[in-house]
């Protein structure tokens, strides 16, 4: 599976959502994205590409689409 | 209730946008909205961690108004049922949900709130007592309220001052609702002491918290156990915040490991960690574990705080003498509540506890006094620092599908077991909507039967293989 593949995988599986509606997401933009959500979605994005993310790349991951900035920007992460 | 005579000038209240007011403004516009409420009478309180809804609260409560207070985001049809039971004369409400309910009027508007006249003709008696309603935490579609007095209210708040050793400049940043028990309890206790309330909705994974904590120096918050694993994921010890003096924790029990790891870095750096334990129906607080003894005594929740007394009593009712035996918790204090409210005529109803509470929990003192909360007597869970009463949520499945269930699990994960496939969605869609909580909360396992003994009981012990 290619980078992005494995990213909207993350996604799908820690906040029990449906695949194509991950491009649009944002932090509370559905009601499984709250806090709790984020913390299993962190910890399924550092299970898939095998990283420790920072404080504030955690804190700043609000949105589908910032994940991948922050995820190629600090981590060498392709997409 | 407050009297803010002795810190007039300084600021009781600052959001994240920037608002703020000083106490004199606080009580001055908590006296102007409780001239249009007019008489003693009920409101439900739709509440957020923002200034209208802390004004609103302040103005019910010096005024001998009555608030229920409910979440903001409290489901629709809960709070459809809650209106028709208990008939409340107002609703405080955020103006983005003002439109939600055509047939009232908004009569006043302030600080993003707006005053709603409920068409309601009934009107319950209030006993003289009565200070405010709250729900019973992890409420599952319960309409069963806490009935607080204003004197426990007073008593638990001064209690928190005189242990905590609060003053008026601390600055506490809000991280749990302000209709939950242990967060209101934050808010009442420094009120009391003059101090200023750092309001904000943003969660502790929002980037906005962080900076408005920095920004204003907040020097202490509050976190049920799910808040501490959160600020563990967050690398939170690593953060340079010399404002931040305390933490405190309540809301079930931490694991012994995190307690540890929290006070001893608290040691480390010249923090207080502070393990609290109590419930709503002891208005908040029963117990504290003094930050000294933090690391020494971790899994312990302490003592009684000042002004309350605790015992164990074992099934007979025995008070129990011995260190390390087991025994349901009593607590005696004058911050036991009145009692529970079901329908709006128990609202006139007086005092029912007398000043003593059977906790429900199971616990056991060491040589030294200190308390361990070991179990439970009945089955509930905490779900994110809520407690959720299984049997009440067996009814509740029951009742909307039809169906047998049994549920059981661990703290933050609850399982229900059914025997339809065709039903493990809408059974978990259901329960997501009653409670509001997280999905990872629950887990629909399908079994064969519902294991039973022959009187019909459901043998739970039997279910624990599916997730121990």
């Amino acid at each position: 599976m290619s980078n992005k593949e494995n990213y909207i995988k993350a996604f799908v599986e820690a906040l029990e959502v449906a695949e194509d509606s991950v491009e649009q997401l944002e932090y509370q933009s559905v009601a499984a994205w709250d806090s709790v959500g984020h913390m299993s979605l962190i910890a399924a994005i550092e299970d898939t590409f095998d990283i420790m993310m920072d404080t504030d790349d955690i804190i700043e991951l609000d949105s589908f689409k910032k994940g991948m900035e922050i995820l190629s920007e600090n981590y060498g992460i392709e997409f | 209730m407050w009297n803010f005579e002795n810190h007039k000038n300084r600021l009781a209240v600052i959001d994240d946008k920037g608002a703020s007011l000083t106490y004199d403004q606080l009580n001055k516009e908590s006296r102007a909205l409780a001239n249009v409420v007019g008489d003693r009478c009920l409101v439900f309180s739709l509440c957020k961690n923002g200034i209208g809804s802390v004004l609103g609260y302040v103005s019910f409560l010096n005024h001998g108004i009555v608030p229920v207070m409910l979440n903001s985001h409290l489901e629709t049809e809960l709070l459809e049922h809650l209106l028709e039971i208990y008939q409340p004369s107002f609703l405080w409400v955020p103006e983005e949900r003002i439109r939600q309910f055509p047939d009232m009027d908004c009569v006043y508007q302030i600080f993003g709130y707006g005053l709603l006249r409920t068409p309601y003709h009934t009107e319950y008696p209030l006993y003289k007592e009565l200070g405010l309603l709250l729900t019973t935490s992890g409420s599952t579609g319960s309409p069963k309220l806490v009935r607080q007095s204003y004197e426990n209210i007073l008593v638990n708040a001064t209690s928190i001052v005189q242990y905590l050793e609060l003053n008026e400049m601390e600055r506490p940043i809000t991280t749990l609702p302000m209709n939950y028990t242990y967060g209101l309890s934050i808010i009442n206790s420094h009120l009391l002491a003059g101090a200023t309330l750092l309001l904000t909705e943003k969660s502790l994974m929002q980037k906005e918290f962080w900076e408005f904590l920095k920004e204003e120096g907040a020097t202490s918050f509050g976190g049920v156990p799910y808040t501490y694993e959160i600020l563990e994921k967050l690398r939170f010890m690593k953060m340079d915040l010399p404002k931040l003096k305390t933490m405190t924790q309540a809301g079930g029990k931490l694991t012994p490991k995190l307690h540890e790891k929290f006070a001893r870095y608290a040691k480390e750096n010249g923090k207080k960690f502070i393990v609290m334990y109590g419930q709503c129906e002891a208005t908040a607080r029963m117990g504290y574990l003094p930050f000294e003894k933090a690391v020494e005594k971790k899994g312990s929740m302490g003592i009684a705080i000042p002004g309350g007394v605790f015992h164990l009593i074992d099934t007979e009712g025995n008070v129990i003498q011995t260190p390390y035996v087991t025994g349901e918790l009593v607590y005696e204090g004058k911050n036991v509540t009145l009692g529970y409210a079901e329908c709006g005529d128990d609202l006139r109803k007086g005092d029912e506890r007398h000043g003593e509470l059977q906790t429900g929990d199971m616990a056991q003192f060491d040589e030294e006094g200190y308390y361990y909360i070991v179990g439970r007597k009945k089955r509930f869970l905490k779900i994110y620092g809520n407690r959720v009463n299984l049997d009440e949520t067996e009814r509740m499945i029951k009742g909307h599908f039809g169906i047998e269930v049994a549920s059981a699990g661990m703290d933050d994960k609850l399982y229900l077991f059914i025997t339809e496939e065709a039903l493990v969605e809408p059974v978990k869609d259901f329960m997501i909507k009653k409670t509001g909580f997280h999905p990872n909360a629950f887990q629909v396992m399908i079994i064969d039967k519902i294991p039973k003994n022959d009187s019909g009981k459901i043998l739970y012990r039997e279910l624990e293989k599916y997730y121990g």
